[in-house]
This record gives C-alpha cells, structure tokens and sequence, in this order.
C-alpha cells in the first residue's frame, strides 16, 4: 500500500479502546549520550491487557520498557525527557519516590535471575522491605498465593528452602514473576521473558500471562511475532527509536497501516 | 552446492584444515614441547619455593624448639620459721619480703658441699637463675601452711647453665683405665696427685707437640712479617722468632712439667669423690685445684680414679670447668631435670633469656589487631560501596581512587611517621599503646581492604542488583541485602591479606614507640605493650646466646598465630561462599 511520506514520519495515536487507560507516554525521548535512541514515542497502554513492544533488534523497545519504572536512571549516561503518567500521575515528577515506582511497576528480565537465597526468601524479600506482611503467617500467605499465582507452587511446595538458582531455566522465569507480583504491583513489565526458555516453558509462562492480565497492565517486549499475536491485545512497532504504528493486534498483524510494520511481519528484515 | 548471494564461499569446499601433511605433524610435536616445557617450569617453580619454604621452616624449628624446654635443679628446702615468717603473724607482705633467693642458695649448697673461696661460691651459686626462688615464693604466699616443712622445689636454672645440658657445652671424655695408684696432697684448694705409673704421659705428649706447632705457627708468621722492610716489622719478627725459640725449649726438653692454659682441652682428676682442674702437668704428677673437693687424702687404687677430658678448650665455651663439673655433678646425682617451658607462654620479657616470655608481646599483638580490624574493616568496605555505587564520576573521585591505590604501595616506615606526628603528637594519645599501634596498622592496611573489596563488589552480576531494584528495594537495600553478602568471600580474601600484613610489620611499630622494653602484660588499649615482630627484633639483638633459641621459638609462635588467623577467615569464607 502506498503511504504518504508526511503521514510515515507522524507517530500514531491509540485507538480509543474500552479499557481505562493505566500508562501515557507523551513525546518521551531518551538519549544515551550523544546517541539519541528514542525519539518522540507517545502511547497510552490500557489496563489489565496485555500490549506487546515488537520490532527489529536495537529499535528503542526495550529502552521505553525500563522508562516506565525507572531502570534507566541506573545508567549514568541516559537522559530521559517528556512525559510518562501512571493513572495520570507523572511518574518522572522530582517529589516522587523512585523506590515505591518501582513496587507499583514489577519487572521481569530476559534472563532469570533469582536471587541466589531459597525459594521462600525470593518471594518474601520484596514484601518484606515494603512492610506488607504484618506476620510471619501473613508473610507464609502472601508467597503461598504468589507462587500459586505464577502456577510454580505445586512443583515447590515441599522444598521452599532450596536455592532459588537451583531451579530449571522456565521454573526460575515464573519464580521471577512470582517474586514481581507477590509486592502486588498494578503494571508488570517484561522484557523478552521467554526468550532463554525452551518451547514447553515459554508455553507455560504464556499460559500464565493469559491468567495475570485479568488483574494486572502488562506490557511484553517480545522477539517472537507469533508470542505477541497469541498473547497481547495490543501491539506497537518500534523501529529506529520511532513508534511507527500502535493498535489491536490482530488489525497490526493482518492489516498495518504502515509500510515498515508491513515490511516487518512479512520478515522483510528483523 | 553454490549460492549466488555469496560467491567467496565457493572456493570454501575445497579448503580442508591440514592434519597430516610433515609440517602439520611438526607443528603439533612443536606445540606439545612448548605445553610440556611450561608445565616443567611450573613444576621447578613449586619445587624451588617448597625447597626455599622447607629450609626456612627447619631452620627455625631446629633453632627454637630448644627453647621451649627448661632444666630445673631438684632440691628439698626446708621452710624454716625463723627465717621466713620471725613474727608468726602470716602477714602476706612478710611472707613475700622473705630471703627465698638465701634458701635457695642454702639448698643448691647442700647438693654440693664443701665449696669454698669467694669464686668459687659465686660461681656455684651463678648455676640458678635470678628468678629461682620465684616459684617457691609465690607457693608460700598462697599456701602459709608450708611454713615448717621441708618442700621440694624445683630452683630454675640459669641460661648458661640451661644452654649447657642442652648440649651446647662440650664432649665429656673419661679415661679410666688408669694404671697407677694416685695419692692426694690436699682436700680442697690447691691439690697435687702423685701416680706411681707414668698415666701422665700421653697428655704431655700432646701438649708438647702442640708448643711445636704453635712455635711453626709464629715461624710462619715471621716469615710473612719479612717481606714488608720496616722497623716494626722487623722488632715483631724478632719478637716472634724469640718466642718460637722459648717454645722449642720446652718442646726439646720433653720430660719437664707444662702449665696448661686455656687454649687447650681442659684436663681433670676425678678421684676420692672430688675433681680436680689440672694446672700443670709432668709425666707422673699434676698438680691443680680441686673444683669439687675430695673425701679424703687417702690413695686411690688404680681403676678407682678417672682422668676427665674436656674436648672443647675453655676459651671456647660458655660455661667454664667449674661450673660444667657442678653440673655435671648433679646430672649424675639426678638432680636435674627438664620440662616444658610453660613459662615462655606466661610471663612477660625480662633481661635474664631463661625468665623471658611473649605473653605480653602476644597481648600488645592482638590488641593491636583487634583494633585494626575494628577499624579498617567497616571503613574499608563503606569506602569500597560509596566509590563503587554511590560516588559521582567526577575529577574529586579520581583523584581519591588514583590516591587510595598510592597508599597501598607507601613504605610502612612512613605510616609511623604519620602516627608520630598525628596521634602521639596532635591528640597526644599514649605512647607504646596497642591502641595507637591499631591505629597506625589500620591505616596501613586500608588501602588494601579498600582494592580487595571494590573489586569483589564489580564481581558480582549487575542482574542480581537489577533483580533487586526491579523489586522496589531502594538502592541501599539492593547493596546491603544482595550485593554484598556475594561480594564477602573476596572482601574476606582481602582482609586476611591486610590483617597478616598488619601483624608482621615492624616499622611503624618502632616509630611510635612499641619498641620499648616492657615487662609488664598490657591490660588495656591504652597500656604500654610491644608486639611479636618488634619481640622478635628486640630479642635478636640481645647478646646473651639463650635468646637466639628465644628469637627463633618467638617466630615459630608468630607464624603459628599467622596460621590460625588465616585458617579462621578461610573458613569463614568458605562459609559464605557456599551461599553462591
């Protein structure tokens, strides 16, 4: 289909959908130096749905993930500007507390990477320094359910005290997850969580993030087209630090308004 | 097959990895010689080292085990009333103002009686140490009761004395197949025997035949002096060659009598109970004084008296005739014995070797780490955390990251210069104290713990510190609850470097005065002390012969104490390396 080159460079806008609205991104760009890696990025990502980030490698997605909770300010060389709103609160606003952020914003990475304590302390740790458990007991509960929740319980109810680590490679990822939402967070972030897993785990950790989007906003970053179309309600494509074109995902899969996000899942390039 | 798109690959088939051809087989012979040559290196590395080790180590322990035994003199002391406690009160002030030194000289008389003459009492009584009668006080202060009984009472031994029956002294030879009766003139003093035989005769062969070699010696060296042309080498030659002369006279006259002198092994008479040091000597008489006096004048049959050699002249030894012949007395009498030195590890330096001990070196020692521990370990690792995660990059960082790496390579010497200036002589802290002493190590030894623990703290994965922070802990947290703990087994490794640097040096300890001499055992950080390495250096300057056994036992506790230190905090890091 034919584009206008105006109408290629214009980041789209959502399409109004029927969920409240949990995260806006106005006009975000962040820069690693000279370097300008995202550039004017606007979204808003509704509520207890999935939105998946696709794109080519180096596309930006990754970075505008860990702008939402503040990962980026660990790096000495990022500079984030514009603005990014949870329930409308700006979330770059200097009064606000970076650490309870990033309570409210969980996070999984690409690799799993529990904490080398036992499976319990995991799971407990984040509870346990943002005061959520007023007993032992209540702690016991909050890991119970949280395991249960990330569908990990059954396969370590009798060794709670083993080694986190010692765990395979797609128990480990749910006991990420589980240790993300057992803070009980409202948006849950996951950068490429399936991608160390073999074929068995990813589907497990699909079925998972099928059963939390009732409950929480998550956003996916994903390598895997087929991931994104099976597991988001939503879909962006990112390309050279530019959101190119945002919407329902089975619209961006089977009829892309823009040329590059054609090019894209075609697999033109990627 | 060919693939158009790219073209460079097609030669690529035909290019196989040469393995069999001469210069491929040459290369692989070529490389396992070079694996074998480097492994023999690293064998004759380890061997050299563990050569060089081994010999360190049996030096030091065929120097200092002796020095862990002490001879102690066995003798039964009668605790007399009148002259311990004349009062009857019990007072403990009394008690211990008490002459036990008299008692114990009394006792050491009675083990060989008959001594005589200023010298020779004297001498007998120089055989105990000054500290003797230490034991025997301090037994009677705690117990009162004894007062009126006879004890028996091990006397401590002087060093001499001590050195002596641990075989520094000299090879004993006995004769006695003696074939003449011997007659007596005297019981003491001055003792002239007459032998019916000529028994004599092959002592004075050789004392004859050493005047001739001594006259060869002075005929050599005038012969020497002859080749310089000067008034005084030529009044020396004549010298000499009239003494020469004076000794092949007597070497010519080989039946009239010699005086011995010290150059030579000494000879003694063993007979009637007593022995006599021979002075001078003829073919069937000596006369000389009696060392230990005789029972009686009356003659000894042949076999009944002994001619006693002692093989090292006694310009060669340090103890002399007569107090080897009262220690040798008393050895055969089994008044002597020997037991472990627990006093090395009780008492405190003292001038006398056999009364010295390191438990105030010990003390100071660990006193002074106990406070650099306390010190450099928790400001070591907070330096470590804030120039690592909480420092901002900036020119001020660099600077004191460039500085803290100088200090670690600064001469310690300099650091005690430092505590001079700064602790005894701005905050005028107290002199010789471990708590300077601590100080001064601690600042020694920061540079190192800080280096140790920056690195271990870039060791550890940044994903567990992301994992952390992704969870909500504030950066803090994520450092103290996650990264740490996994950085502890190299910040360990540091610190066991650092705390066994701080415990050999010297240097600064001189600096700041733990060099004195302080018999005391310190009982607080702000008491005078010394510490093991400055004991040690100490202790090996002094010239008495039984420190030398002292300086070596005091090494060999120094690198015991380094041993359990570092066995300690290995095992503790082992403990927390598990985790990971």
């Amino acid at each position: 289909m034919d584009m206008a080159v105006a109408t290629e460079m214009q980041p789209h806008t959502a399409v109004a959908s029927t969920q409240k609205t949990k995260v806006v991104a106005k006009n975000t760009n962040v820069f690693y130096g000279e370097k300008h890696a995202l550039k004017d990025v606007s979204v808003s990502i509704p509520d207890k749905g999935v939105m998946s980030f696709i794109g080519p490698s180096g596309c930006g997605k990754s970075t505008f993930l860990r702008c939402i909770n503040r990962m980026n300010d660990t790096i000495p060389v990022c500079r984030v500007t514009g603005k990014i709103t949870i329930d409308d609160q700006d979330i770059y606003d200097p009064k606000l507390d970076v650490v309870q952020l990033r309570a409210r914003v969980g996070m999984v990475f690409q690799k799993p990477n529990p904490f080398p304590k036992s499976i319990f302390e995991n799971v407990a740790y984040g509870p346990r320094i943002h005061g959520l458990a007023k007993s032992k007991s209540d702690l016991e509960a909050i890991v119970t359910s949280s395991l249960e929740k990330a569908g990990l319980w059954k396969e370590v109810k009798d060794r709670l005290q083993d080694s986190g680590t010692g765990l395979s490679g797609g128990q480990q990822q749910r006991l990420c997850i589980a240790r993300a939402i057992a803070v009980g967070p409202e948006v849950i972030l996951m950068d490429e969580p399936c991608s160390a897993l073999d074929p068995i785990a990813t589907a497990k950790v699909e079925e998972l993030i099928d059963e939390l989007k009732k409950n929480f906003c998550i956003i996916i970053v994903t390598h895997s087209m087929q991931q994104a179309a099976r597991v988001s309600q939503r879909t962006a494509f990112f390309h050279l630090g530019l959101l190119v074109e945002e919407g329902e995902t089975s619209h961006i899969f089977t009829n892309p308004s823009d040329k590059r996000t054609q090019d894209y899942i075609t697999g033109r390039f990627g | 097959m060919t693939d158009t798109a790219f073209p460079e690959l097609a030669g690529a088939a035909q290019r196989r990895l040469d393995v069999t051809s001469d210069a491929a087989l040459a290369r692989i012979k070529r490389r396992y010689r070079s694996e074998s040559r480097f492994r023999w290196y690293g064998v004759g590395a380890l061997s050299l080292t563990s050569v060089f080790l081994v010999v360190l180590i049996a030096d030091v322990l065929v120097k200092g085990l002796p020095a862990f035994w002490q001879h102690v003199l066995l003798v039964d002391i009668p605790l007399s009333a009148e002259k311990i406690d004349p009062d009857g009160k019990r007072d403990s002030a009394t008690l211990r103002a008490a002459d036990y030194n008299g008692l114990a000289r009394e006792a050491l008389a009675a083990a060989i009686p008959g001594i005589e003459g200023r010298t020779a009492k004297k001498q007998l009584n120089e055989l105990l140490s000054s500290g003797a009668a230490d034991r025997l006080r301090e037994e009677v202060v705690a117990n009162p009761s004894l007062i009126g009984q006879t004890v028996k009472s091990q006397l401590l031994l002087s060093d001499n004395a001590d050195l002596y029956l641990k075989g520094e002294g000299t090879d004993i030879v006995t004769l006695a197949t003696t074939r003449g009766i011997a007659t007596p003139s005297a019981k003491s003093g001055e003792v002239t025997i007459l032998v019916a035989a000529n028994d004599f005769a092959d002592a004075l062969l050789v004392i004859k035949q050493d005047l001739k070699a001594r006259a060869d010696e002075l005929e050599v060296e005038a012969k020497r002096l002859e080749l310089f042309a000067s008034e005084a080498a030529a009044a020396r030659i004549s010298e000499l060659r009239s003494e020469a002369k004076a000794l092949a006279d007597r070497y010519s006259k080989p039946k009239v009598a010699e005086m011995l002198d010290a150059r030579l092994p000494s000879m003694l008479i063993a007979i009637n109970g007593g022995l006599v040091k021979v002075t001078k000597l003829s073919d069937t008489e000596v006369t000389g004084e009696a060392l230990i006096p005789l029972s009686s004048t009356d003659e000894a049959k042949p076999g009944t008296w002994q001619i006693v050699t002692y093989a090292t002249p006694e310009s060669n030894r340090n103890a002399n005739d007569r107090m080897v012949s009262f220690l040798e007395r008393l050895k055969a009498e089994g008044k002597v014995e020997r037991h472990f030195n627990w006093a090395f590890f009780t008492s405190g330096d003292s001038r006398e070797p056999e009364l010295a001990g390191i438990l105030g070196s010990l003390v100071g020692s660990a006193l002074l780490l106990l406070v650099t521990l306390a010190l450099c370990l928790p400001i070591g690792v907070m330096a470590a955390i804030y120039l690592e995660e909480f420092a901002p990059k900036n020119w001020l960082t660099e600077i004191i990251e460039i500085n803290i790496n100088n200090l670690a390579a600064v001469p310690s010497i300099v650091f005690g210069l430092l505590g001079l200036a700064v602790f005894l002589n701005f905050f005028g802290l107290p002199r010789s104290a471990p708590l300077v002493g601590g100080l001064v190590m601690a600042l020694l030894v920061l540079p190192t713990i800080i280096i140790a623990a920056r690195a271990a703290l870039k060791a550890v994965p940044p994903s567990i510190k992301e994992a952390a922070l992704g969870v909500g802990a504030s950066k803090q947290q994520a450092i103290f609850h996650h990264v740490l703990p996994l950085a502890m087994p190299g910040i360990m490794t540091g610190t066991i470097i650092g705390m066994a640097h701080a415990l050999g040096e010297t240097a600064p300890l001189l600096m700041i005065g733990m060099i004195a001499f302080i018999v005391d055992i310190p009982q607080g950080l702000t008491e005078a002390a010394t510490a093991l390495p400055v004991q040690i250096y100490l202790w090996s300057d002094l010239p008495e012969p039984a420190f030398q056994a002292k300086t070596a036992a005091a090494i060999i506790v120094l690198l015991v104490f380094l041993f359990l230190m570092n066995g300690t905090a290995i095992w503790l890091r082992r403990k927390f390396e598990r985790r990971w």
